[in-house]
This record gives structure tokens, C-alpha cells and sequence, in this order.
């Protein structure tokens, strides 16, 4: 690990200027991933600027909407009794992910913002355009069978890990940002980017940009929802593919609205706006879901390892919208 | 006469661990946590081509950086003068080729393999100045693909130049006679690298006592063959050389090598003239201290419409180094289990350019078995047979590979407690047909053995004036409890209480046993222990004698002793005490060797088990889940039925790990792992192992050893594997023959 400077302010504004003044620094929260990132080389920032002092960790419950704070924790988030009432998809999606010893580090916002897990930007000595821009993608012709079959480019195929935010961008959230020129709002779907020719840059957030909270507005999804999570073991794995699915049924079983996610698939979380379009006013029947599964697939592409991936997305979907419908 | 009443027997005892208190609390040393005076700490740069030359090393940075005392290369690493690696001598027993040779010269062999040695005055400075080390390499073309490279494999040297070599083709009755059964199949099965992981990472503390005497703090599981390698390196006399693993955190096989970083930090120690404390990280773990090899089998068998079997052809190519030829015996159990008039076996490796591997748990009988086993399956399915009604019309009542009868076999009644258990009854042998919702159910079946191995081993044993009895051996314990074992077998041979007896093991200056592996600890060290114990008993007969008469026509058996008296039979008339036997001259310390006899070569010696599985595979997201496991042993006398069963539990969850999970993925580009540390190679978590239900046999073996023990360590694994794959197919109609069974591959 290479030596760095480390400052904890305790004002925000203190915080946005140390990094949007400095190249080098960048904001550390829970520190489960950066600091790997550091060991290893990945990351080398000279200087870290400690947010934990700032005042960010309140869950606001506020008429329409949810605001939970970017240092609230991913555990404290997930037991929270609003949360599990008003927002049981973002729930079930946090308890998904990681491990307990984790999630009781790990802050909402540093959760977004983690990088990819993908192998080749792990090893400081195998190419990758994420870690090292020009040095070409390991995976591309690699081991890619965690890899993306959605919105990758030939620069970078390697998908988001997180699994909150999948549920987050199914759940129209809204990521409120103050940086160097003041405050702004960021749609989630609009938060983090495709790699197209600037893979390592994750997401849309300026230099010196912090996130202080994620907005979570009500909606009718406080009972027919799931979060799928496809893995290899049944704890502690980074998902081989993942669905937030939510519905809101009529008496009939209708479906009146629905949302759609999916995790492991892409650079960013993948909001499958037309399949959900396709399932408003149908039955909550498994060919309906068969059907928008189809619709969510179209121009998905696989590589050499992940082909799976074309048939365990829309099994994944069928089986997250029907559990999502059972539950009673 | 006053009759004491009998103490209670502990032979068989759920006994808590002995040391059990000292690993909870952290009170237990383990050997990164030795912490002597002036210590200095070293930090591994490893290779980061797989193949070539190093033509340039740059390390004036990590000189210069603070802290640092020491960079050791091939380019100033004072040579020792043990036996020179130059030239792979094949007439070296398996894995010692030149396993200790570490910056010797400027060849690269694997990735990772250590270049240099970073020796600083904190572990955070060396690390920190490990990274500013630049090397520059000439690169060659690697290969670490063992199917690209199968066409070259080849017999092992050691069978070359030896015709009764067991690594030789093997041939029971007609070459490859199933090609001509009646039913027949032909099927190849892959397990990939697997790598040990055991919880504690290697580390080592290595203290030049004198410029002749070395102490090691080591991870080892065996102190006396880590003692030997070091001596011979430095070209010391054994007893100048101390081994000291006085508690080891699991290890399944990892340790029973002498690694490069163990030279690494010896050779450091020498250098700064300091103890230098080496400690791998978990990605090292996966590239310089041994795996499981990759293994390719072709398994062909055939059979009558009836179901016997009439031929099995089994052949293997396992992974190894190019500069070690290691070997296991993958395919022993086929030559064994089963009868067939007809068997053929074909060892072979294929040498990559990858660090050597090593046994690991089960070792090569394990990665066998999946073979054996999951074709014993196909075959009973072919023939529309129940598949433990198959094994059944196949057991063997003696080895028909040796000729010879079982010592013991109570594999018939480990398959009837087992099939109970898991309620073999239940399953339909047609695949599929038993369903909870979207979750397929299905039941599959393993059977693994492995040889009764017993070596000799010495124990002493000594009375303490506090009238605790002192035992020690150099035996390790890396998790199944020998201390626990040991104290219950010396407190019914002595007839005291368990918390009267110390046994003190992981020390080299102790009396010598074998290394902790291959299930042969109990078997060996048993004895020892209960001859010992019986010796100290006549030791003091003898001693007794002076005070009271009534000892010297006492037999040895009828000394007892209680309350800090010794007595005859628990006669109060005879009472003698502690304290007037320590006065006699000489002591009470007697050490007794215990060998075993010729047992050997009258019976064919194996523990057996066998494994029933039930697991739930999801139809849609082809999620495989075990939902029941039952392992039923057949291991003779069982010594402590808590930490038995706690070894057999272990086992299990291990072959979950094989058969679900488990897989160290190499990019051949590359020739390096992209699984490098516990969050991408998966193992076991709670939830993915049910509570595993164990049953044992439990009848002693009278040829093994007096005690009756057979051995638990491997058979715990062995079998386990292909119980799953084999529920799965049951479960699915889809036959997995390359682990691990993931996802993608049910789908």
C-alpha cells in the first residue's frame, strides 16, 4: 500500500473542497472496498478525507418519500422499520448482498459507488482500460462468465456489483449530490454509466462530488416484490445475475404497475423499463412474466464464459415475478 | 481389600477439546503470533511472468525505503550448503525435487514465484517497500493447460525406474476388457485446482539461535520433516534444528511441504541476523503453497445385464510442476472397491508451468472416487438398477487387488445406517420425480475409502510431583484433536482422570513421530501413547517397590493410582506416595517407540465410508442446495466420539465445497489465477451446508493396532462429491462430470 495523507473533517463543505481541490484525494466512508482497492495497488490515492464525522447518517421519513442518508449504514438500512414498511424491495435487496460483518460498514453511499469486481481490474498486472485507460480489456478474450451481456463496449465488458442499487433504480430513487458548484439531484438510472470509450469512469458524479443522500419516493410496491439473487453459495457471493422485481396487483391479479431490474448484467444496474410496460394489465400469471422476460432479453449479447447468462436472465425474471406475486 | 471404584472409561468419550479453552479465547500461539526480541519482518515480491528469465531487478528503491534492512535476491542471497537443485534428481521421493531453492538463479518456473524478500522493522515498511522492487524478465512461452498439453503426459520417473512402483499401469485379468461388455460406458470427468485454504495462513518465524542453531515457529504438519529438510539445507546436524507448531489452524494438507517461503525467511534471518517473521497473504496461498491437482479421467466399465461388473479401465492425468514430479492415488480405489474380474488403471502427468501441487484432504483417492463413483451411478442407471443394490451385488469380501483378506470391512452396515438416515426408501430412481415446487429433489450415494496407514511413533511419559502425568510427542495437531485423543487413551491406560494428563505435541525436540497426514495420526501415535502409559505404570511398580514390598510382585495393570498415591489394586495397605516415588534416583520419565508389526502383510488394512445425499436444484435459476447429508463410517475403535464426528462434519462440508464450489481459475494467456482471494474462490458458508448427520460402525479393527483405530481424516471427504453430483442427476436428469456443479451448468 502506498503512503497517503488522511484528514476527517467534520464540516461538508471542508470535505467537497479537499477533494475537489485535490486530484489525488477521494472521499472514504465504510472503507470495504476502497481499502482492498489500496492493498492491492488498484487505487492510489495520496489523499483520503474521511466523511464519517459528517452528519449523514439520518433515515428520514417524510411524507412521499424515504430520505436515507449516504452514511447510513447498509445494516441500519435494511432493519429499519419505514424502510421495511414502505420500501421492502430495498430491504431484501441490502440483506442480499455481502455479509453481515460487511453490511454493518458499508454506507449507503460508498454501496453505489463501489467498483466492479471484474478479475482483470483486481490484478494491477493483466490489462484493463478501467484501471489503466489504453491497456486493453482482459476479460473481452478472457475468463468472462461474471461479465456483462448488456451495454458493454469493446473497451470494457465488466459489470456494477451492487446489489442495492439494482432495487434502487427499479424503485425511481434520486441521488442528491452537493459538490464545488453547489447542490443538484441525479435520477439513479442516471448515476452510474455505460463504459462506452471512458471505461473508468463509473458514474456522472463531477470531481469533488458528494453524495449526502438517496431519495426513495413511495409507490405501490410495499408487498409484491422480490429481489432475486443468483449465486454460487448461498451467502457472501457477488451475484451471478440478480432481479428486483415489484408489482402492484388488483383483486382481479392484474397487474397495475410493475418494476423491473436487473443486477450482473451490465456496467450499470439494468432498469427493464419495457418489460415492465409489457406487464401492465395482464394477468400476474407465469406466461405473462414468460412474455416481458422475452421483452427484457431483446439485444442481450454473451461472450465465451457467459452465455448462461442469456437463459438465467429471463429464468431469473419469471422466478422473481413469481414469488413476487405469491407473496401474500 | 478396599475396591476404588473403576474410574469411568474414556475411550469413546464426546470429551471437550483439551485445548478447546485456549483456541476460543486467543490464548493458543499460533506461528505468526510469536513475538521474540528484535524481530524483523519479511514481505514475499513475486514473479509476474509465468515462464522466462528475470534479466533485470531494480531494488534500489526498497533499499532506500525506511525501515528496510535487507532485499534478497538470487542477485546476493548467500548460498546454503545443502544438496544443490541444479539437475531434477527423479530418484528423490515425490515432492522434494527443489522445493526449498529460492533466489537461486534467475529461472522463472510459475507466476508468483518469489523473486526477492523484502526483510524490514515492521511488517507495513517491508510490505510498502516489497512494491517498489522493479523487476524486468525475458519472457518464454508458458503452458498451464493440462488438456492442451495431455498428449505429453507421461509416466511418473519413479515408476519408470521402478516396475513395483504404484504408479505403474495396473492390470487385473484382460487389458481394457469393458470394451466388449455387455453394457458399457465411457465417460471423462474433470475436477479443477483446488486450493487448501485452511483459515490460518502460512507463516513462519525462523531464528538463527546461534550461526549453527535455527528455531522455526512454523506452520507445519510435521515438525521432524520440516527439521530434516531445514537441517539438510543448511547442512546441519538434525538436533541443532527446532520445529516448534505448537497449534495449527487447519492446514488439509498444505503444510506437508516444505515451501519456498520457508527457505525465504530462513535465508532472511541469516542475512539481517535478526528473527524474521514471514506470513503469506491469501493470495499467495493460492500460488506457492500447493493445491489439489487438475485431474482428467476417463472412466470405461462394463457389466452383465444382472449387474455384475465385468471390466472397469480407469486413467488419470494429473497436474504437476516442471520441477517436481508429484504423484497421488487417484486411482487406488478403483483397483479395490469393487469386483471385476477385469481392471486396467493408467497414471500419467502432464508438468505446467505452475508451483507444485500438493495432497489435499482425501488427496488423490478423493478426485478418484468422483470418477468411480459417479460411474458406479451411470452404470446402475444403465442397467435399471437401484444404485446402492448395484454396489451391493459388487462387494468386495476380500482386496481383490492384494489377494489378501480385510483386516476389518463394515461397509455393508455403514450403507444400512445410512440409507436409513437419509431415507433411501424415499427416492425414485427415476430422475425428476420428486419435486417441491420449482425445487427438484434428489437423492445420490459415494463411497470413499482410504488405507489404515500406521508408522512408528515414540511418546514419553513422566509423573509430575503435582501428580499430573506429562506426555509428549512431536506429533502436530491441525484440528482433529489429537491432544484430546491422546489424553483419553493415556487416562484408561493409566485409569486417571483426563484432567490429570498433559499431552504436549507440535515440538521436534520431542519423541518423534511421523507427519500429521494420510489419516495416521490416531493409528500411530495411539499406540505409543497406551505403551508409554503402561511403561510409566511398571517404571513406577519399580519405584514403589522400595517403599512397599507389595509392588514387587505387583503386575504392571494392577498399579494404581489415585490422590497422589500409588497403590496395588487400590489396596490402602499398599499406599505409596507421589512424593516418596519422585525421591527414588533416576526419575519416572520412560519413552516407549511403538511400530507397527507385520499385520500388513496378512491383511489389506482401509477405513470405508460412504455418503448419502439429498439436494434441492431449482429448475429455473439452476441453484443446487444440500438439504440433507448423512456420512457413515466404518473407522474401527472410535477414541473421542465429538471430535470424530466434528472431522466428519468437516469432511462433508469440504466435499460440498468440491462438488458446488470450489474452482482456482487460471487465464492461460496470462498463466495467472483470476480467483485470488475468498470473495471469488468460493467455499462453504453456513447456510450452504445442512447439519450433517454422522454415524459410525464403531468396531475395533484388531490388526491395525491394539486400540483398534482405522482413521477418519480422508474418508471424511472421500465419496462425498460425487453422493452430490450424483443427487443431482437424480434430481435433474443432467450428469455433471466436471466440477464444480454451478449454476451455469444446470440451466
Amino acid at each position: 500500500m502506498n503512503q497517503f495523507q488522511y484528514v476527517r473533517p467534520t464540516k461538508q463543505q471542508a470535505a467537497i473542497d479537499a477533494v475537489a481541490k485535490d486530484a489525488t484525494a477521494t472521499f472514504i466512508a465504510g472503507g470495504t472496498n476502497l481499502v482492498d482497492l489500496m492493498k492491492r495497488g488498484v487505487m492510489t490515492p495520496q489523499k483520503l478525507v474521511d466523511i464519517n464525522r459528517l452528519p449523514l447518517t439520518r433515515i428520514d421519513a417524510d411524507p412521499g418519500k424515504l430520505r436515507i442518508g449516504a452514511l447510513a449504514l447498509n445494516s441500519t438500512v435494511a432493519d429499519d422499520k419505514q424502510v421495511r414498511e414502505r420500501q421492502p424491495l430495498l430491504a431484501l435487496a441490502l440483506n442480499a448482498g455481502a455479509s453481515a460483518q460487511l453490511r454493518n460498514m458499508a454506507t449507503v453511499g460508498g454501496n453505489m459507488l463501489q467498483r466492479t469486481r471484474c478479475s482483470y481490474f483486481y490484478d494491477t498486472t493483466m490489462p484493463c482500460n478501467k484501471r489503466e485507460p489504453g491497456t486493453g480489456c482482459g476479460a473481452l478474450e478472457g475468463i468472462n462468465r461474471m461479465h456483462a451481456i448488456f451495454g458493454f463496449s469493446d473497451k470494457c465488458i465488466a459489470v456494477h456489483p451492487s446489489d442495492m442499487s439494482v432495487a434502487l433504480v427499479a424503485l425511481d430513487a434520486t441521488v442528491q449530490v452537493s459538490g464545488p458548484k453547489g447542490n443538484r439531484s441525479i435520477p439513479f438510472a442516471e448515476l452510474h454509466r455505460l463504459p462506452g470509450d471512458m471505461p473508468q469512469k463509473d458514474t456522472t458524479l463531477e470531481p469533488g462530488e458528494l453524495i449526502t443522500a438517496v431519495d426513495v419516493p413511495d409507490g405501490p410496491f410495499t408487498k409484491h416484490v422480490h429481489y432475486q439473487k443468483v449465486r454460487e453459495r448461498a451467502s457472501y457471493a457477488f451475484a451471478l445475475l440478480s432481479v428486483a422485481a415489484a408489482l402492484d396487483l388488483d383483486s382481479n391479479n392484474n397487474i397495475k404497475a410493475a418494476r423491473l431490474a436487473m443486477g450482473g448484467v451490465a456496467h450499470k444496474p439494468w432498469r427493464l423499463t419495457a418489460a415492465e410496460q409489457a406487464l401492465v394489465g395482464k394477468p400476474a400469471t407465469e406466461e405473462s412474466f414468460r412474455q416481458a422476460a422475452a421483452i427484457a432479453m431483446q439485444g442481450a449479447k454473451a461472450f465465451q464464459h457467459n452465455a448462461y447468462k442469456l437463459k438465467l436472465g429471463p429464468n431469473t425474471i419469471i422466478q422473481a415475478l413469481k414469488t413476487a406475486a405469491s407473496v401474500a | 481389600m478396599n475396591e476404588q471404584p473403576k474410574p469411568k472409561k474414556q475411550i469413546g468419550a464426546p470429551l471437550n477439546r483439551v485445548d478447546g479453552h485456549q483456541k476460543v479465547t486467543g490464548a493458543a500461539t499460533y506461528s505468526a503470533e510469536y513475538q521474540l526480541p528484535n524481530m524483523a519482518y519479511a514481505v514475499l515480491v513475486g514473479s509476474t511472468v509465468t515462464k522466462g528469465r528475470l534479466t533485470g531487478l531494480d531494488t534500489k528503491a526498497a533499499e532506500r525505503a525506511p525501515g528496510v534492512l535487507a532485499v534478497i535476491s538470487h542477485l546476493n542471497a548467500p548460498k546454503p550448503p545443502g544438496p544443490k537443485p541444479e539437475g531434477k534428481d527423479p530418484s528423490q521421493p515425490q515432492t522434494q525435487g527443489n522445493p526449498l531453492q529460492v533466489f537461486n538463479d534467475d529461472k522463472i518456473r510459475f507466476n508468483d514465484q518469489p523473486i526477492a524478500v523484502v526483510v524490514a522493522d515492521s511488517w507495513a515498511r517491508a510490505r510498502y517497500a516489497a512494491g517498489l522492487v522493479k523487476a524486468q524478465y525475458a519472457k518464454e512461452k508458458h503452458e498451464t493447460n493440462l488438456e492442451a498439453n495431455a498428449d505429453k503426459a507421461f509416466l511418473p520417473t519413479a515408476a519408470k525406474k521402478n516396475p513395483k512402483h504404484p504408479m505403474n499401469d495396473y492390470q487385473r485379468g484382460q487389458v481394457d476388457a469393458y470394451k466388449t461388455g455387455a453394457v458399457k460406458l465411457e465417460a471423462e470427468y474433470v475436477i479443477p485446482t483446488e486450493v487448501h485454504h485452511p483459515m490460518e495462513l502460512q507463516a513462519i518465524t525462523a531464528h538463527w539461535e546461534a550461526p549453527d542453531r535455527l528455531t522455526l515457529y512454523d506452520k507445519t504438519q510435521g515438525t521432524m520433516a520440516t527439521r530434516r529438510d531445514f537441517a539438510k539445507q543448511w547442512g546441519l546436524p538434525e538436533e541443532n534444528v527446532k520445529v516448534i507448531a505448537t497449534y495449527v489452524g487447519g492446514a488439509f494438507g498444505n503444510a506437508l511441504h516444505s515451501w519456498p517461503h520457508e527457505a525465504a525467511a530462513v535465508l532472511a534471518a541469516k542475512v539481517v541476523n535478526r528473527p524474521v517473521k514471514l506470513m503469506l497473504t491469501r493470495e499467495q496461498m493460492f500460488t506457492m503453497v500447493g493445491y489439489r491437482p487438475y485431474t482428467w479421467q476417463k472412466l470405461g466399465m462394463s457389466a452383465t445385464p444382472d449387474g455384475k461388473i465385468t471390466g472397469i479401465t480407469h486413467e488419470s492425468i494429473g497436474q504437476t510442476s516442471t520441477y517436481e514430479e508429484f504423484t497421488e492415488a487417484t486411482l487406488a480405489q478403483t483397483r479395490m472397491m469393487y469386483q471385476s474380474p477385469n481392471v486396467t488403471t493408467r497414471y500419467r502427468l502432464a508438468a505446467l508451468d505452475i508451483g507444485s501441487p500438493i495432497w489435499m484432504r482425501g488427496p488423490g483417492e478423493a478426485t478418484g472416487a468422483f470418477a468411480l463413483e459417479s460411474a458406479m451411478d451411470e452404470m446402475a442407471y444403465l442397467l435399471n438398477i437401484d444404485p446402492l443394490e448395484f454396489r451391493l451385488r459388487n462387494y468386495t469380501e476380500q482386496d481383490p487387488e492384494k489377494n489378501k483378506p480385510w483386516s476389518t470391512k463394515f461397509l455393508k452396515e455403514c450403507y444400512q445406517l445410512g440409507a436409513d438416515r437419509i431415507g433411501w426408501s424415499k427416492r425414485q430412481l427415476k430422475p425428476g420425480a420428486l419435486r417441491d415446487g420449482d425445487w427438484l429433489i434428489g437423492y445420490g450415494m459415494g463411497v470413499g475409502t482410504f488405507g489404515a496407514h500406521r508408522g512408528a511413533a515414540t511418546v514419553s511419559a513422566q509423573l509430575l510431583p503435582n501428580g499430573t502425568v506429562l506426555l509428549q510427542c512431536a506429533t502436530t495437531d491441525i484440528g482433529p484433536g489429537t491432544g484430546t485423543a491422546m489424553t483419553q487413551i493415556a487416562a484408561d491406560t493409566l485409569g486417571i482422570s483426563p484432567d490429570k494428563i498433559r499431552f504436549e505435541l507440535g515440538n521436534s525436540s520431542f519423541p518423534k513421530a511421523g507427519t500429521q497426514g494420510g489419516s495416521s495420526t490416531v493409528n500411530s501415535v495411539g499406540p505409543a501413547t497406551q505403551e508409554a502409559c503402561l511403561a510409566l505404570k511398571d517404571k513406577l511398580r519399580t519405584l514403589a517397590a522400595a517403599s512397599n514390598p507389595a509392588f514387587t510382585s505387583a503386575r504392571k495393570e494392577d498399579v494404581t493410582m489415585q490422590d497422589g498415591y500409588l497403590t496395588v489394586g487400590g489396596n490402602k495397605d499398599t499406599r505409596v506416595s507421589y512424593a516418596d516415588v519422585l525421591k527414588q534416583a533416576g526419575g519416572t520419565t520412560v519413552m516407549v517407540e511403538a511400530k507397527p508389526g507385520g499385520e500388513g502383510q496378512k491383511y489389506s488394512m482401509y477405513s470405508f465410508s460412504v455418503h448419502f445425499a439429498e439436494v434441492r436444484v431449482h429448475q429455473l435459476t439452476g441453484e443446487v442446495r444440500v438439504s440433507k447429508l448423512v456420512s457413515c463410517a466404518d473407522a474401527g475403535t472410535i477414541v473421542n466420539e465429538k471430535t470424530a464426528g466434528n472431522q466428519m462434519k468437516g469432511g462433508a462440508v469440504g466435499g460440498i465445497g468440491m462438488a458446488l464450489m470450489e474452482h482456482a481459475l487460471l487465464d492461460d494467456r496470462f498463466g495467472r489465477y483470476v480467483t485470488k482471494d475468498l470473495a471469488d474462490y468460493h467455499v462453504p458458508v453456513h447456510a450452504d451446508s445442512p447439519a450433517v448427520e454422522v454415524a459410525f460402525v464403531n468396531q475395533p479393527d484388531p490388526h491395525v493396532n491394539a486400540l483398534g483405530t482405522k482413521g477418519i481424516g480422508e474418508i471424511a471427504i472421500i465419496g462425498v462429491a460425487p453422493a452430490i453430483a450424483n443427487a443431482v442427476f437424480n434430481a435433474t436428469g443432467k450428469r455433471i462430470r466436471e466440477l464444480p456443479i454451478t449454476p451455469d451448468k444446470l440451466i
